[in-house]
């Protein structure tokens, strides 16, 4: 559970920006409210200068340097190069396949995947009986804790020729082929898929908790059926978790690298080269530390988008 | 009418409970084939019954190079890590919890917005900075960034904790004397004890399965944590030996899993996390 799982806490329904709490009498009597804001600040220093250093620093750097042709060695001072990367960019078929293939990997592993699998895990625990319901959770749970490179290790195995996948398929006699080298980027959504469902059927199991039971059995009683039911009651009430969930999996999926990594290198050629793996490939393997950054930055901005549409989310939940 | 919406109710049951068992197999493969192959003498890539029992593939990589070395690296990054996120996010959340000030909400928003921020994106500038700051490959260096990286979730889960502690236990200290620092420590800190279990735990466990950090930031094969250190089961030794490879992802999963639930157990069930964060 890497970063999957960060706002595992952010509770959906509930989270909410907290309105400042009451002021309680202060610890000494009035000194000057500005001396006396200062000593009160005063603990939080540690953690801004920590975040300043290592989580502004960085990204303020990276803004600078995806404008150079900084590379990797052998390079006495980098210069300004302006637009050139991002012109570059847009202009090479690698990273146009790059962002072609994190939009297949996004939509199906986590539009598809991953959200709608884990509502329909949610609604099926509502009413399944409780053995069923442990176990299931506790299996979908485990591949969720399992840290990411062993999870990318298992689904390998998995998908390789000699696999268990294909093991099945010929048990039941259907074709099976090399899943790692025909289509690798579904493989690695369905991997990710396998990784990342838990999270949104624990957000969509504690959405489900919070409808009244009235309600719903009322519509039952009132002959409305089970689709009937889901449609016009269950996804408008928890509509708001809808929202949170697949902005955090987009998030989430956006920023896999060890995943993949483990299980194709964004392999065979560049067919599941995402744009994490694109960008480490052009800064590392090309040396091209400038190239790579201006992709990360494009992927900074996107993911920052998506960061401010979920706060906008939350805020309009209070 | 009503027997009929009990009978409705219990095949829906039934199917319900097919539903899941469908999924819970095709979750459970992979999860399979690791147990089996860790104490199969003769693994392969599928799921089998094992040819026999061994703990040979244990055996074989309980040495120092294997795995402990790379466990301990893992414990001292991710240890040393989770204390210092921990104790500035405690810090941090206090004076945000407790003080009225017009820039706790400007702070708490920005933190909201770093908690989402694709951290993969910067690590190409993180490690071009490092090193220019002679950070790269040090221990450190990595443990400060990993802090960084983890804090604004801890700072905000942290904060929300916090503001479940009743306050007027604190004021009677501060009428006491007692300064915001040690009501901190002796009053507020105890009370939330399962919050800071979840947060240290919480951070642990992501940073424990996190590979690309260390990936990027270390280069001595030797100070390399175990989620980096399993991929030379895949290169530099030639044939891939899966049995051991599966026995070392155990011996890696173990501890993390059983934190989550640790946690997990401590505050009711596995929707803990959800409900822990209610404002």
């Amino acid at each position: 559970m890497t970063a999957a799982t960060p706002h595992a806490g952010t509770g959906p329904e509930t989270a909410k920006l907290p309105p400042g709490p009451p002021a309680p009498q202060p610890p000494h009597p009035p000194r000057k409210p500005v001396a006396r804001s200062l000593t009160r600040a005063l603990p939080v220093t540690p953690a801004v200068v920590l975040l300043l250093l290592f989580l502004a620093g960085p990204i303020a750097y990276c803004a600078y340097i995806a404008f150079t042709d900084l590379q990797l060695t052998g390079q006495a001072h980098s210069s300004f190069v302006g637009l050139a990367n991002f012109r570059k960019a847009f202009h090479d078929d690698e990273f146009i396949n790059a962002v072609w293939l994190t939009l297949v990997f996004t939509v199906v592993s986590s539009l598809l995947g991953q959200n709608t699998l884990g509502l329909a895990l949610a609604m099926l625990m509502q009413r399944a009986s409780k053995p069923v319901r442990t176990i299931t959770g506790g299996i979908v749970i485990t591949a969720w804790v399992l840290p990411e490179v062993v999870a990318g290790f298992l689904l390998y195995a998995f998908f390789r020729r000699e696999g268990t996948l294909n093991a099945i398929l010929d048990w039941l006699h259907l074709p099976s082929q090399n899943w790692l080298f025909t289509l690798p980027i579904l493989a690695v959504s369905f991997a990710n898929v396998w990784r990342g469902t838990a999270f949104s059927m624990l957000v969509y199991s504690a959405a489900l908790n919070e409808i009244p039971k009235e309600i719903t059995e009322a519509a039952e009683v009132d002959g409305a059926g089970g689709w009937r039911r889901m449609w016009h009651i269950t996804l408008p009430m928890i509509r708001r978790s809808i929202g949170t969930n697949l902005m955090l999996n987009t998030l989430q999926t956006l920023s896999v690298f060890g995943l993949i990594w483990v299980m194709t290198r964004g392999g065979p050629g560049n067919k599941s080269q995402t744009l994490p793996l694109f960008m480490y490939e052009q800064a590392f393997q090309n040396s091209m530390i400038g190239y790579g950054t201006a992709v990360a930055l494009l992927l900074l901005v996107v993911g920052s988008l998506f960061s401010l549409v979920y706060m906008r989310l939350l805020r309009t939940e209070v | 009418m009503a027997l009929t919406l009990a009978s409705r109710r219990r095949s829906r049951r039934l199917a319900a409970d097919a539903g899941l068992l469908v999924v819970a197999a095709a979750f459970v493969l992979p999860l399979l084939w690791v147990l089996l192959a860790s104490i199969d003498p003769h693994p392969d890539l599928r799921v089998k019954a094992p040819d026999g029992f061994t703990w040979g593939n244990f055996h074989a990589i309980m040495n120092q190079e294997v795995t402990f070395t790379p466990l301990l690296n893992s414990l001292i990054l991710c240890g040393g890590a989770t204390l210092l996120t921990v104790v500035c996010a405690a810090l941090a959340a206090y004076p945000l919890s407790r003080f009225r000030s017009r820039l706790n909400r400007p702070f708490l928003l920005t933190i909201l917005f770093a908690t989402s921020l694709p951290i993969t994106a910067i690590m190409v500038p993180v490690y071009a900075l490092f090193v220019q700051v002679n950070l790269i490959d040090t221990m450190q260096g990595t443990i400060l960034f990993f802090a960084a990286s983890q804090l604004p979730f801890a700072i905000w889960l942290m904060k929300n904790f916090m503001d479940g502690v009743p306050k007027e236990l604190e004021e009677a200290a501060w009428t006491d004397g007692a300064s915001s620092m040690q009501s901190l420590i002796r009053i507020v800190l105890p009370l939330m004890g399962p919050g800071v279990a979840v947060v240290t735990v919480f951070s642990f466990v992501v940073m424990w399965g996190n590979f690309f950090v260390p990936f990027m930031l270390l280069i001595t094969a030797d100070q390399m944590p175990a989620s980096v250190s399993i991929n030379e089961f895949f290169g530099n030794r030639g044939m891939v030996a899966y049995g051991q490879l599966a026995a070392f992802s155990i011996v890696y999963s173990t501890p993390v899993i059983l934190l989550y639930v640790l946690i997990a157990r401590r505050l009711g069930g596995g929707f803990a996390l959800g409900g822990a964060v209610k404002g």
